[in-house]
């Protein structure tokens, strides 16, 4: 059992949807959900103690060895990325119930959560696999069953954000398979590793320049890098709530860590950036994004779309981290798809608790609300403080090894605009604090209460995380340098 | 030496706040929680006091949070000052918030004082961080800690105090002095605070004058000109808050910032070699005339305070900029003196707007009649802030003055001399003209004859006014304290 940890990982939540479908209740059909979802997280801290004590997983699908079988491959950063999914998954599970008992009252539970554990399957998979092709599978998977989410909000927008979203990340997957295949002509094979050896005598060719082009566009489009991030705001906004917060915290951090395996361990740091000289891009678009999406984030009403804005701004971040080509760039990037996936998670859930009884997410709907609901609005202003980067939070340490790496270059401008960035975050955050806490609520609206227990303790959990790995990063950022020095130094 | 009265210190208002909040209901309860919490700080902080006075240097780790990167704390000479000065004025701060706030019918009492105990731990941490990541991290808190004191009344204008309070702090915390902590761990490798420094030969001159410019303007609460305007703004808070905010723990834990990272991250030997510091002696000279100017334009009592005070702390950070062993101790005391000058002052103006509802100086002539005590004692205070003598406020003026010959900058004592004239100029009148009215017709407000504060607000300030007069006696006590420090 212990053994075929890897597959089982995958195949239980693939083939526990659909006998979701069958599970006509929605409280059955949530149960199972729930069970499946936490099984899912033991199987990945399983995982994860093991590679650390003893070192890279590799398990071979079906007994066919690698490279003609389909490798299932975990180091330090894979095994990391593949709790924090499952940790994800698992409270946002909890969350859900009642949030879609208010947001969507006539959604067909066995369906809805049924796309989940699809989404989730497809999330899983992409990070534990080592197989270029396979990773396709998962990444169709996952984005499939996700636009099936995201169209299931309440709002008749949302259909139109899902479409958006599926138009442009079909073409995102699909450039991402022109790449991989156009790498299958050059080398004649998928496995990861395989390929980072194969490619090492073709690499100059303009084949695999082209694969490189295709294989970034469509990445970056995942991940939502500025200006690939359109389908982002609508689709953050629109979808229900747990949806959000599920992917706002998994889905884009999934393809950013792709995206480092590509360019470090694939590719090479040597061909992507001394030869190649990426950074000169991604650098760039990684800084516009940053600011672009946060002044935008200012001028919001809808709060969820803020947050949408100010998650293009983060990715921003942690593309940025990428850009610096450094042990301490890639530990920050590394570092802020955890810290990030907490603090988003925290907030998108706090307003998912925010929609559930004040039935709407515009700061003019949200007078007064310290008052009415104070645990919901702390929550949010935690999150909004690892936002903005105060020391305690997870959110300062991302910052710390941003503007290190920075320094280490001598990129004094970089390290400036970084902190920059912070301050727009102090001028939305505060927004919607002086609205919550010094405005007096519409006399006109009803009295609300605090959100459901079994919405707030997620929540909370979520919070609980960004303090508690603000100050215990021994875990985070430890295993964020091991990823980055294996990364860095070209294991692939 | 590890020890956990230092911690326990610490946090032990911080822990004081969750009950009071309990207590919200029950007013006295609640006072009474501030008042033996606030007891109880000051008693664990007196007690690090011999051990400090002896040259150990008792401490705590608490966690490591980057590798390199420790929350801990180390209670040395300047530290010890301004952890007696903040925990001791506490305690006087509470009683006379007591006073004021039933005195004038606050509302959410309880949130005041809750945030003012967390405040206050925020500034211990501050003055017992053992590194420059502990001494950031705690100043961020008080940032946080002290913005719903100053926006306390909810008003539109509370609002807008409040931004500016907020906007100008946050904007040079997170624009200068996160950058400077993150170059200095990029140049030294550490952030611990090191006698002599941790820069020596590390950076050239160029590198350590920019380095020594995102500490000094990124230190927004030492509020060195043009980051000033934060102070006037924080004037829209009750007067406890001033008191507190213009005496205890936010300005000061600005200057005591910039005088720790002179003294412990820079190196006054270092800074007196290259002369990486004199564009800044220029600056807090400017500072100190062109805010006392601006003071003499208010008519409002608090906003002349305010003004004053920004003049005064650009003492303290002229002293680090002239970096010697006289100039730096100047500044040490000045921590203390002005500490007890100016709270007295506020609490004169709290105390004035509780009795008789009056907030412009040009309404006060004649209230000497009806406030004898609160005036007098703002003649005290006054005093030490100008720097007369018997008031502990002239030592503090005598060594910076001694300090800024020593290193060669007579400029600099004409701006000590400059300034004093100007405080005379700004402060004497007030006093004055509440006791000799002149050709001016006494405003009696509405209440002839005796009409002084509730007692809760003149007994402290009777008690702080002492202590400015104690200040000038006991003076050598704060200088063998302060020796240590620059190796005297």
């Amino acid at each position: 059992m212990e053994a075929h940890l890897p597959i089982l990982q995958v195949v239980v939540p693939l083939m526990a949807a659909p006998i979701c479908v069958l599970l006509r209740r929605r409280e059955w059909a949530w149960a199972w959900a729930a069970v499946i979802t936490w099984l899912s997280l033991a199987m990945a801290v399983a995982l994860l103690r093991r590679v650390l004590s003893a070192g890279v997983i590799s398990y071979a699908v079906g007994g066919w060895v690698a490279p003609w079988g389909i490798e299932y491959r975990l180091d330090a950063v894979s095994a990391f990325l593949l709790v924090l999914v499952a940790l994800i998954g698992a409270v946002v599970v909890l969350y859900a119930p009642a949030s879609i008992a208010g947001e969507l009252p006539r959604a067909r539970g066995n369906l809805l959560y049924a796309a989940y554990l699809l989404c989730f399957t497809g999330l899983l998979g992409i990070v534990i696999t080592g197989d270029a092709f396979n990773l396709f599978v998962f990444l169709e998977i996952s984005s499939l069953s996700g636009y099936a989410l995201i169209s299931l909000g309440a709002d008749r927008r949302a259909l139109h954000a899902a479409y958006q979203y599926l138009i442009m990340g079909t073409i995102g997957a699909t450039f991402y398979v022109i790449g991989v295949g156009l790498l299958y002509m050059m080398t004649g094979t998928l496995n990861m590793v395989d390929l980072a050896a194969r490619l090492q005598p073709v690499l100059w060719t303009r084949t695999v320049l082209v694969a490189f082009a295709f294989l970034s566009v469509g990445l970056s489009l995942k991940l939502a890098l500025f200006p690939l991030h359109l389908w982002l705001p609508n689709a953050y906004t629109y979808a229900p709530s747990f949806v959000t917060a599920f992917m706002a915290a998994t889905a884009t951090k999934v393809s950013v860590y792709v995206y480092a395996r590509f360019f470090f361990g694939i590719f090479g740091a040597r061909y992507s950036f001394q030869s190649l000289h990426i950074e000169t891009f991604i650098v760039p678009l990684a800084l516009l994004g940053i600011f672009v999406a946060s002044l935008v984030a200012v001028f919001q009403h809808n709060i969820k779309r803020l947050l949408a804005y100010s998650s293009i701004a983060q990715i921003g971040y942690m593309i940025l981290g990428i850009g610096f080509a450094s042990v301490t760039g890639l530990t920050a990037t590394l570092v802020h798809l955890f810290n990030h996936a907490l603090t988003k998670g925290a907030l998108f859930l706090s307003m998912g608790c925010v929609a559930h009884r004040v039935g709407s997410v515009d700061l003019r709907a949200m007078r007064g609300l310290g008052r009415r609901m104070p645990f919901t609005m702390a929550a949010f202003v935690l999150g909004g403080l690892s936002l903005i980067g105060v020391p305690l939070t997870v959110g300062f340490i991302s910052k710390w090894y941003l503007v290190l790496a920075a320094l280490e270059h001598g990129w004094w401008p970089v390290a400036v605009l970084v902190l920059s960035g912070s301050l727009i975050a102090v001028v939305y955050v505060w927004r919607v604090v002086e609205v919550a806490y010094f405005r007096e609520p519409d006399p006109s609206a009803p009295v609300v209460s605090e959100a459901p227990l079994s919405m707030q303790l997620p929540m909370w959990l979520l919070v609980a995380g960004t303090l508690y790995f603000g100050v215990h990063t021994s875990l985070t950022a430890g295993v964020a340098r091991r990823g980055a020095e294996l990364l860095a130094g070209g294991s692939p | 030496m590890s020890s956990p009265l230092v911690a326990a210190a610490i946090l032990l208002p911080a822990l004081g706040a969750p009950l009071i909040a309990l207590a919200g209901r029950r007013p006295n309860l609640r006072e009474a929680i501030t008042l033996v919490t606030g007891g109880l700080t000051f008693l664990l902080v007196l007690s690090l006091l011999p051990a400090v006075s002896g040259g150990a240097r008792p401490g705590a780790e608490l966690v490591q949070v980057l590798p390199g990167l420790a929350l801990a704390f180390e209670v040395e000479p300047l530290g010890m000052v301004f952890g007696l000065v903040a925990s001791g004025l506490w305690i006087v701060t509470s009683v006379y918030a007591i006073g004021y706030m039933r005195g004038h019918h606050e509302t959410e009492q309880t949130r005041f004082y809750a945030f003012f105990a967390l405040a206050i731990t925020a500034a211990l941490g501050v003055a017992f961080a053992r590194n420059v990541f502990t001494l950031f991290l705690f100043y961020e808190a008080l940032t946080l800690t002290t913005y719903p004191l100053v926006t306390h009344h909810r008003t539109p204008e509370a609002m807008r105090g409040g931004r500016v309070y907020l906007g100008i702090l946050l904007f040079t915390s997170i624009s200068f002095l996160l950058l400077a902590v993150v170059w200095t761990w990029h140049l030294a490798g550490t952030l611990e605070f090191t006698p002599g420094g941790i820069l020596a030969g590390r950076a050239s001159p160029g590198m350590l004058t920019v380095l020594l410019a995102l500490y000094a303007f990124g230190t927004g609460k030492a509020a060195l000109m043009p980051f000033h305007r934060w102070l006037p703004a924080a004037m829209v808070a009750p007067t406890p808050v001033s008191a507190l905010l213009h005496a205890v723990a936010v300005v000061k834990a600005g200057v005591f910032a910039v005088v720790k990272v002179v003294v412990y991250v820079f190196g006054i030997d270092l800074l007196r070699d290259t002369g990486v510091s004199v564009w800044l002696m220029y600056v807090a000279g400017a500072t100190v005339v062109l805010a006392s100017l601006v003071a003499m334009t208010q008519d409002n009592l608090k906003a002349r305070l305010a003004y004053s005070t920004v003049s005064q702390l650009s003492y303290i950070v002229l002293g680090a900029a002239l970096a010697n062993s006289w100039s730096v101790v100047g500044s040490g005391m000045h921590i203390a003196m002005h500490a007890f000058g100016k709270i007295t002052l506020f609490f004169c103006a709290g105390a004035i707007n509780v009795a008789l509802h009056k907030t412009e100086i040009s309404d006060m002539a004649g209230i000497g009649r009806q406030m004898p005590v609160t005036m007098a004692a703002f003649a005290v205070g006054s005093l030490s802030v100008i720097g007369l003598p018997p008031f502990g406020g002239a030592w503090s003026k005598w060594y910076l003055v001694l300090g800024a010959v020593r290193a060669d900058q007579m400029v600099f004592v004409a701006v000590l001399a400059v300034s004093s004239l100007l405080n005379i100029a700004y402060l004497m009148p007030v006093a004055v003209r509440a006791f000799w009215p002149g050709a001016a017709a006494p405003a009696t407000g509405g209440h002839a004859g005796l009409h002084e504060a509730p007692v809760l607000c003149v007994v402290p300030l009777c008690l702080t006014a002492l202590g400015c007069l104690l200040l000038f006696f006991y003076s050598g006590s704060l200088y063998e304290l302060l020796r240590p420090l620059v190796g005297l």
